[in-house]
């Protein structure tokens, strides 16, 4: 699904360069749920960029779904993250103009689908997060957690092939970010592949796989079972690379 | 998607009221400003009847004494163009002629009509006393009837075309054909009313007032002499011989009459220049035409060139009304830069769903486009306002100025103009801060929004 390779970004200003990653190579397989945590400033959300080809990146190759993404136009990238990617971000970033319905239609406008394919899309996919009812609501009419189920449900109603969640409960109480969790790992027990960034171990626990990335690279993975709340487990499925620390 | 996108602008204004307002007014200003102009420019400066311009030719002869025998003339008046009028005798002579394919001759008079069913009291009009061809040569239109033809200018017989405004006076804009009026004391039956008709300028007649609308009615040739009807318009009589008649002043070398052919040929033209120059051989050895010879046959473009019907000052307002829509133009650039920069967050966003650069764009530009189209249709009412000020301004200091100012509003041309205008300045406002936004990396505003 997900293939990175000794891949490099590096930011410049006049007077700075900044080694976001360095030679950084994960793997993540169809279905897998992956937690991505490190300190700040380590390069989780440039990787995240990356991965969800919001950014380039100087050196390396990234195969995403089988497809070398490095030689892609703008077009295409656009193309590949409205089909493949859903993006659910820690301050859940809906419009504030826009409605529920409106906020979840967004990704959906751009794929040129019949209205009627929308609507049934974005009622599915509220209806998966328990927000049928609240369709002509305003995101200001909604609490934190609500708001994150919205932007969830804009992530899936495309039906992409992985979501990347860059601490989606950082701005929700512990009773929410549960919730919150519960509703991602429904999703991925559907099917979809999760890349998650996050600090809570806690919450890290609940992947598949944790990769650690510290100033710019893997530095340790731990191999887990799925959904295992103490931490440990067996039966890890995937395969990925680590570059010594 | 367009719809989609109109419905995000909308949402958009309402969210920066107070931007939206100063952004449209910029604009309806620079519209109103520019459309204004533009439709006193299309008033003065346009050929009218373009799609003859090639075959009707205004004809005149220079009667007038050498020029070293003539004082300066006055500031705007060349003296080389000779007069722009025919004396009576020149005007028959070359009206007799078979080598046009039509011929006009003609002058305005001042009268009263009365006799109408829908008003009883007279009314004073100005009329043209013209021969048959000016309805077919210079394409009027009629609303009932028809003109009339040569052998009525010769009777002549009393009949009469009326224009639509004075048919509406006259019998409530019915078809009059057939009823009888009186135009003086005179009954004349009424054979014809025109439609919507107003040449800008009026290019047949450039001595007596190129922005006044067309008579209010129009008799044959014949009753000029017959009924010796005077002339209201200009007349040029730069030699004074006895004018105590109207038979003299028919004879005299008083230039008031407007003469035009319809020459579709080139033949023709050659044997008509050729049948003018003969004339002013004949009428040289008698005397007449003391000057070098300066006849011509002048195409409606050159005519109104000739004429000056188009100043400096109208040149200049053209220039002012571009240049001050230019300025608002620019104003609003920075506007819209600051609104669209304001929320890049919101464009990231969209970037990372799924939309690429042209979409944004097009987005962004569908916005301003609205705003423009807004803008346009407050800028035509600011522009309306302007011509009535303007029409208002002319009517106090001219004599003829209630007439034109009458006509001073905006039409079809200038509601075309207004939209086109609308159209530029949204692409011209929007498409840079539009194609910055739609460079920005998105993940730069993703944090952040």
């Amino acid at each position: 699904m997900l293939k990175m390779q000794n891949v490099s970004k590096i930011y410049r200003t006049d007077l700075i360069e900044t080694h976001a990653l360095r030679n950084l190579s994960v793997e993540v397989s169809a279905g897998e749920f992956v937690a991505v945590s490190g300190p700040s400033g380590s390069g989780k959300t440039t990787f995240l960029n990356i991965a969800g080809l919001l950014e380039e990146f100087e050196a390396g190759t990234y195969h995403l779904d089988g497809e070398d993404v490095s030689r892609l136009s703008d077009n295409q990238r656009s193309r590949l993250r409205n089909e493949k990617i859903g993006f659910i971000f820690q301050s859940f970033n809906l419009i504030p103009d826009l409605d529920v319905f409106d906020n979840v239609d967004v990704p959906l406008r751009y794929r040129r689908l019949r209205a009627a394919d929308r609507r049934e899309r974005i009622t599915n996919a509220l209806e998966l997060v328990g927000l049928a009812s609240r369709m002509k609501h305003m995101p200001s009419q909604l609490s934190g957690g609500q708001q994150q189920r919205v932007a969830i449900a804009r992530a899936i109603a495309g039906d992409p092939a992985f979501l990347l969640a860059d601490e989606p409960t950082g701005n929700l109480d512990s009773l929410m970010a549960r919730q919150v969790m519960d509703l991602l790992e429904q999703i991925n027990d559907m099917g979809t592949t999760i890349v998650l960034v996050t600090h809570d171990p806690e919450l890290a626990r609940r992947a598949h796989r944790n990769v650690h990335i510290v100033d710019g690279q893997v530095s340790d993975l731990m191999i887990q079972g799925p959904r295992s709340t103490t931490g440990g487990g067996s039966g890890a499925e995937g395969a990925f690379e680590a570059q010594p620390a | 998607m367009i719809g989609y996108y109109i419905r995000l602008a909308l949402k958009s204004f309402r969210r920066t009221c107070g931007l939206t307002l100063l952004m449209g007014a910029s604009i309806a200003l620079g519209i109103a400003v520019s459309v204004a102009t533009v439709s006193v420019y299309h008033l003065l400066a346009g050929n009218p009847i373009w799609w003859k311009n090639d075959r009707l030719y205004a004809v005149t002869m220079d009667n007038w004494p050498p020029r070293a025998m003539l004082p300066s003339p006055p500031p705007g008046v060349d003296l080389a163009l000779g007069p722009s009028q025919l004396t009576y005798q020149d005007a028959m002579h070359l009206f007799a002629s078979a080598i046009p394919a039509r011929k006009v001759v003609m002058y305005k008079t001042r009268g009263v009509l009365s006799g109408g069913t829908a008003r009883k009291l007279p009314l004073r009009a100005i009329a043209r006393v013209t021969s048959a061809d000016f309805f077919a040569m210079f394409d009027v239109p009629f609303l009932y009837g028809t003109g009339w033809n040569a052998a009525a200018d010769r009777a002549p017989k009393p009949i009469i075309v009326l224009s639509k405004e004075e048919n509406q006076k006259l019998f409530g804009g019915e078809d009059s054909v057939g009823r009888t009026i009186r135009w003086n004391d005179r009954e004349f039956r009424v054979v014809g009313v025109l439609d919507d008709w107003l040449p800008r300028p009026k290019f047949y007649d450039i001595n007596n007032g190129p922005v006044l609308p067309p008579e209010d009615a129009y008799i044959p040739w014949g009753w000029g002499a017959t009924l010796e009807l005077p002339t209201a318009g200009d007349v040029e009589c730069l030699t004074l011989g006895s004018l105590k008649t109207f038979r003299d002043f028919l004879n005299s070398e008083c230039n008031w009459i407007q003469m035009w052919v319809e020459l579709p040929r080139r033949s023709q033209r050659e044997r008509m220049e050729t049948l003018m120059n003969a004339y002013w051989s004949d009428q040289h050895t008698r005397s007449r035409f003391t000057a070098p010879r300066n006849n011509h046959l002048t195409n409606v473009a050159d005519w109104l060139a000739e004429h000056q019907v188009l100043g400096d000052d109208e040149h200049l307002l053209l220039i002012f009304g571009f240049a001050f829509f230019a300025v608002c133009v620019v104003n609003v650039v920075g506007l819209v830069l600051a609104k669209f920069l304001g929320r890049a967050g919101t464009s990231g966003l969209r970037r990372a769903l799924g939309a690429n650069r042209g979409h944004i764009i097009v987005q962004h530009i569908t916005e301003t486009a609205v705003l423009a189209l807004g803008a346009a249709l407050v800028g035509l009412a600011l522009a309306e306002g302007c011509m009535w000020v303007l029409a208002r301004g002319i009517a106090l200091v001219n004599s003829n100025g209630t007439e034109a100012a009458a006509h001073m509003h905006f039409d079809m041309w200038s509601f075309l103009w207004a939209t086109s205008l609308a159209l530029v300045a949204a692409v011209a406002a929007g498409l840079y801060p539009a194609w910055r936004v739609a460079r920005l990396p998105p993940a730069s505003y993703l944090k952040s929004q």
